[in-house]
Formats: structure tokens, C-alpha cells, sequence
């Protein structure tokens, strides 16, 4: 047993705790995705985080801790948002054909989500830290995280509205659509692209590979147009 | 692979430098990805393709993007306390705020791209 302690010990120590529970505990929650049949609400990503959570709470282990070991996968981000530039220029043709509709739609989109996002929390009372961080949810979360820092926000909050924000884009985007008359694959991608990141786009892509496109794009856009965008209607909105 | 690694690392790089010394109202991270799609487009022009490994290695690293969430989401645990506390405030303005940028993308795309004849998407 205490045998058994010094090996803990010295395992929480080193990084590598907390990046092979990272990558096991993912294995595991791709395996249970597969298995509901890759139902929206079962997503890898929360059933993944749920398992980490009630783990490190269990064994004891702070959020610091763990996070020296998962920051290698989170620096990862960084090189990821970078990476998004080449989908974006394979799509250069499509986007120089339609960017009469492409911009204004993803700019109207963008700047409504954001604006009745901050509206709704400030009147039901939330307050300016949680505000902040819902500000920039509609975007993929490398970009979400570093808006929500720069303007005072709480990263960690806003990775955890990003990812709410997806699930919910995905489940909605395409019956709310239909509602109102909208059967273009084109738009329902970039609706659901531009509000609900890649977690929307990936769930649209198996309806419709236009439909996954569109959001593909919207994704790398929407992110650029709300990094410049959310930092003024922050200044504007929350005092 | 390592060149395209290199590429985005390096442009990450001088993303960071450029938007915390130029002091720019967007993540480091955005700014390499502005840089990179202006750097592709001038040398890759129209019926150019960009070479295979640097599309494979994105193509992997967006591949895994949801991985990558996962160790900032882990980090709900130290913020469990002000999410308890304002779960209705979160909850209604995610809900309704989705709900209305889904609503408001999706018509002004379909009406925008019904008038100006966008070619077939595919």
C-alpha cells in the first residue's frame, strides 16, 4: 500500500497522468458514442469531460495537477486555428463565388447570437464574468477561449458554452430551419457552422455534404468576424 | 508532416508577437491563420494545389479538433460553484441566443443566395 502511494505520488508529479487519462478516457468516449449510434446529445466531447471530472474528484487530484499534463493537448489549439487557413483556401473559389451571401448572412448570424447571448444573461441577473465568457460561444473553442481572456472573461467558462452552444446548433438548426421555409443545404450549413462551430457542422455533414461544406467555411469566417466583432459589443454592452 | 507542423507553429508565432505587439483586438492564434490563408493565396493561385502533406496534416489535426476541447472543458470543475449559481441565466441564453443565430443566418443566406444565383454548391 504505501508502496502504492510513492507510485501516485510520484506519478502526479510527472505529465504524464494527465495526458494518458486524457487520451484513454477519449478512446472510451468515442467507444460509447459509436455505440448510441452517434446520437447528437451523445458526443464524445461531454461524455469525455463528465469522466475526467468525476475521476480527478474521486482520486483527489486539483485541476492544476491534471492540466500539466493535458496542457500538451491543449497547446495543440493553437497550431489547429492556424490549420483551419487551408480549408479555408480550398473553399477560395466558392467563397469569391458567393460572398454576396455568405458575408452579410454570417455577419447578421454572428452578430445576433452575440448580442442576444449578452442581452439574456445580463437580464436574468448573471454576472459580468459569465457574460463575458457567453459573449463569444458561437465560435470554435481555441478562438472562443482567446476572445473571452482578452475581453475578461473566463476562458475555461467559455470552452464549457462553446461546447453547449454546438450540441444545441446541431440538435435545432435544421427542424427550426424547415419551420420557416429554409430547405437550402447551403444555408442550413452555414447557419449552423456559423452558430454552432464544428460541433453543428459535423452533425450536418452527415445529412448533407453541401450542407458540411457551408459550415466548414462558416466555421473559419465566423471565427475571424467575431474575434473583431465581440470585443466592441463587449465595450458596448457590459459596462 | 514537420514542415507543416513548422508552418503553423511559425505562424502561431508571429501571430502572437504581431497581436501583442501591435496590441490587435484578436487572438494570436487568428492572426496566424489570417497570415497563413494570405500567404497561401498569393503563392497558390487559382488551379494550384497546395501540396499534399500540408493538407494531410491539417486535415489530421482538425480531424482530432474535438480532443483538443477536452482539457479546457475539464477545467468546468473549478467552476462549478458560479455555474450552480447561474445555471437558468446560462441556460436560457444559450438556448435562446442559438436559437436565434441559427434562425437569422440560415434566412438571410437563403434569401441572399435565391436572388444573386449562387452556382451548385457541389
Amino acid at each position: 500500500m504505501t508502496q502504492l502511494f510513492h507510485l501516485w505520488v510520484y506519478l502526479e508529479t510527472t505529465p504524464l497522468l494527465g495526458l494518458a487519462a486524457t487520451l484513454c478516457v477519449w478512446r472510451l468516449a468515442m467507444a460509447i458514442t459509436a455505440w448510441a449510434g452517434g446520437h447528437a446529445l451523445a458526443h464524445p466531447v461531454p461524455i469525455a469531460i463528465t469522466i475526467l471530472v468525476v475521476l480527478l474528484w474521486a482520486t483527489g487530484t486539483p485541476y492544476s495537477a491534471y492540466f500539466q499534463g493535458a496542457q500538451y493537448i491543449h497547446f495543440l489549439l493553437g497550431p489547429a486555428t492556424v490549420a483551419l487557413a487551408i480549408p479555408m483556401h480550398a473553399n477560395l473559389a466558392r467563397i469569391r463565388a458567393s460572398a454576396g451571401a455568405i458575408v452579410p448572412a454570417i455577419l447578421a448570424g454572428s452578430v445576433t447570437a452575440a448580442v442576444s447571448a449578452i442581452l439574456i444573461a445580463r437580464l436574468l441577473g448573471a454576472p459580468r464574468e459569465i457574460v463575458l465568457s457567453l459573449a463569444p460561444k458561437s465560435v470554435t473553442t481555441p478562438i472562443a477561449m482567446g476572445i473571452a481572456e482578452q475581453i475578461g472573461g473566463n476562458p475555461s467558462l467559455a470552452a464549457v458554452f462553446v461546447l453547449l452552444t454546438g450540441i444545441v446548433a446541431g440538435l435545432i438548426a435544421v427542424p427550426v430551419l424547415r419551420l420557416i421555409g429554409v430547405r437550402d443545404w447551403r444555408a442550413i450549413g452555414l447557419a449552423a457552422g456559423t452558430a454552432g462551430h464544428g460541433l453543428a457542422t459535423a452533425r450536418i455533414l452527415t445529412m448533407s455534404e453541401t450542407a458540411g461544406a457551408f459550415g466548414g467555411l462558416a466555421i473559419g469566417l465566423n471565427g475571424v468576424i467575431t474575434a473583431i466583432l465581440v470585443p466592441l459589443l463587449a465595450t458596448l454592452l457590459v459596462k | 508532416m514537420l514542415n507543416a507542423i513548422t508552418l503553423f507553429v511559425c505562424c502561431q508565432f508571429v501571430g502572437e508577437v504581431a497581436a501583442r505587439g501591435l496590441a490587435l483586438p484578436l487572438p494570436g492564434p487568428v492572426v496566424g491563420l489570417l497570415l497563413l490563408f494570405a500567404g497561401l493565396t498569393v503563392v497558390y493561385r487559382r488551379g494550384r494545389d497546395l501540396p499534399v502533406a500540408l493538407r494531410t496534416t491539417a486535415q489530421s489535426l482538425l480531424g482530432n479538433l474535438s480532443l483538443l476541447f477536452v482539457p479546457a472543458g475539464v477545467g468546468v470543475m473549478t467552476q462549478l460553484d458560479v455555474l450552480s449559481a447561474n445555471l437558468v441565466a446560462v441556460a436560457v441564453s444559450i438556448l435562446l441566443s442559438t436559437l436565434a443565430g441559427v434562425l437569422v443566418t440560415g434566412w438571410v443566406m437563403w434569401r441572399l443566395a435565391r436572388t444573386e444565383d449562387l452556382p451548385p454548391a457541389s
